[in-house]
């Protein structure tokens, strides 16, 4: 197995592609030129970074290190999905839900495919761990933050049609579930669509990368597969948990609505 | 009998009943909390005191189960289907009620968005005449309504007034509510205050 290694010389004249971006924006009247240049910093920076850390952690093989760099990883994405939502619940729940459901969807997911098909020594290998839990956490995210986003909006916007259902005896799950399929759909279509697209459309990186690493492609086809698996399966339990979590937070014991419960929101 | 108790929710407070077969009107002026008041009977907000039908309080009803005793009519109904139909767990049941309240039988069919204001007005009591509620809450059943259509409401609440169905009846109109009403409540600065007819 070989690979064409690269120093930091090698990404100047790549990199003159950012700049001319950059020069396009000025041109063009854009202003994208700032936004431009702090994300290639921020990504060169953090890339670089996350290289270094890596390769300490995959020196080091603690458990108690790879548990940090995962939990980081989770409350980096929860903030993610905290941040993408137009309405947000009120209190720690904000990030209570997100944390909750990403943890225990992609934290499952991992631990399952580690203990049973990779099997690494020790099973909580960062090279293994880390990677897999950071692709399936990405997805896993895109899930949670539709899935909450459309589930708030949903009920505010359909709250004439859900209180008009509980009023005549509806449970909290029957009058909100025309907006719970909507919120579940919506988590669920960029994994399918990315399953549908996956290979004719796009061929995805991580089998890219272990194609440019040097594997056959067909052996980085399976761990594509797997990692697809896996994809869906956290994002589809993460979403679920999150939307039904939702469900629960914007609802009482006596199956009322309580709007009262998003940041900002005015009642009447 | 429906029991109200030191009822209270934000600036509404009330204490009253409301025996078998009566309808009190409930008037006030926008804004003053009737809509407020109604809807805590039905506990569709959070409220504090003590609600009880033929003595059983409220909390330890179910509180679906509760609505469907005590129910509440907003008078801008929502919609959570495409048709009429869909919004009745039996439509047969329904055609015949439909009919007296000036509805063909092949409304079942009609969509949503085409229908009126008032359409949709007397549909969204339609669904709940047809739960054969102990209460009924109404909020300005005939707000949207021209004046054989609120003919036809007030006739067939009647009805069921008279079979024994208890009905708090919200209105600006004051004619309606001596029409309807056996008591009037009126409402100020959140607080009831009972008249008599």
């Amino acid at each position: 197995m070989t690979y064409i290694q690269l120093d930091y010389n090698d990404l100047i004249l790549p990199a003159f592609l950012v700049v001319m971006n950059g020069a396009l924006s000025l041109a063009l009247q854009l202003r994208l030129e700032w936004q431009l240049a702090l994300a290639s910093v921020r990504m060169v920076v953090q890339l670089v970074l996350v290289g270094y850390v890596l390769t300490f952690l995959f020196a080091a093989v603690s458990p108690f290190w790879t548990a940090l760099a995962a939990l980081a990883m989770v409350l980096f994405a929860s903030r993610e999905i905290t941040v993408r939502q137009k309405r947000r619940l009120q209190g720690l729940w904000t990030y209570g839900l997100g944390v909750g459901c990403t943890l225990l969807a992609a934290g499952i997911v991992t631990t399952l495919s580690l203990l049973t098909q990779l099997r690494p020594e020790p099973w909580y290998h960062p090279r293994y761990a880390l990677p897999l839990l950071g692709m399936i956490l990405g997805n896993t995210m895109t899930g949670v933050s539709l899935g909450l986003d459309v589930l708030v909006n949903g009920v505010v916007r359909e709250r004439a049609a859900v209180e008009s259902s509980l009023a005549l005896g509806a449970t909290r799950y029957q009058a909100l579930l025309p907006v719970v399929r909507d919120a579940l759909r919506s988590g669920f279509m960029p994994t399918i669509n990315g399953m549908a697209a996956i290979g004719l459309v796009s061929l995805p990186g991580m089998m890219t990368g272990q194609i440019l690493a040097g594997v056959e492609p067909v052996d980085a086809v399976k761990y594509q597969l797997l990692i697809m698996f896996l994809i869906a399966g956290g994002t589809g339990l993460g979403t679920l948990a999150a939307v039904l979590g939702g469900v629960r937070l914007l609802t009482d014991h006596r199956h009322r609505l309580r709007l009262d419960r998003i940041a900002n929101e005015k009642l009447a | 009998m429906l029991t109200v108790s030191a009822l209270r929710r934000l600036h509404v407070s009330a204490s009253f009943e409301l025996i078998d077969g009566e309808c009190v009107a409930l008037q006030g002026p926008s804004g003053v909390g009737k809509s407020l008041l109604l809807r805590a009977i039905a506990d569709l907000d959070p409220n504090e005191g003590t609600v009880t039908l033929d003595g059983i309080p409220r909390e330890t009803v179910p509180a679906p189960a509760w609505r469907k005793l005590v129910t509440y009519v907003a008078a801008e109904p929502g919609w959570w289907a495409d048709t009429v139909q869909e919004h009745f767990a039996d439509w047969e049941r329904a055609v015949a009620l439909a009919e007296r309240l000036a509805l063909p039988s092949s409304c079942g069919t009609w969509p949503i968005s085409r229908l009126s204001t008032g359409e949709k007005q007397r549909l969204g009591l339609l669904r709940a005449l047809v739960l054969r509620s102990r209460v009924l809450l109404l909020d300005e059943p005939t707000s949207a309504l021209d004046a054989a259509s609120t003919a036809s409401v007030e006739a067939i609440v009647a009805d069921r007034v008279s079979t024994g169905t208890s009905v708090m009846w919200s209105t600006h109109n004051g004619a309606q509510a001596r029409r309807v009403g056996s008591r009037l409540f009126t409402m100020a600065s959140g607080q009831i205050e009972e008249h008599s007819l």
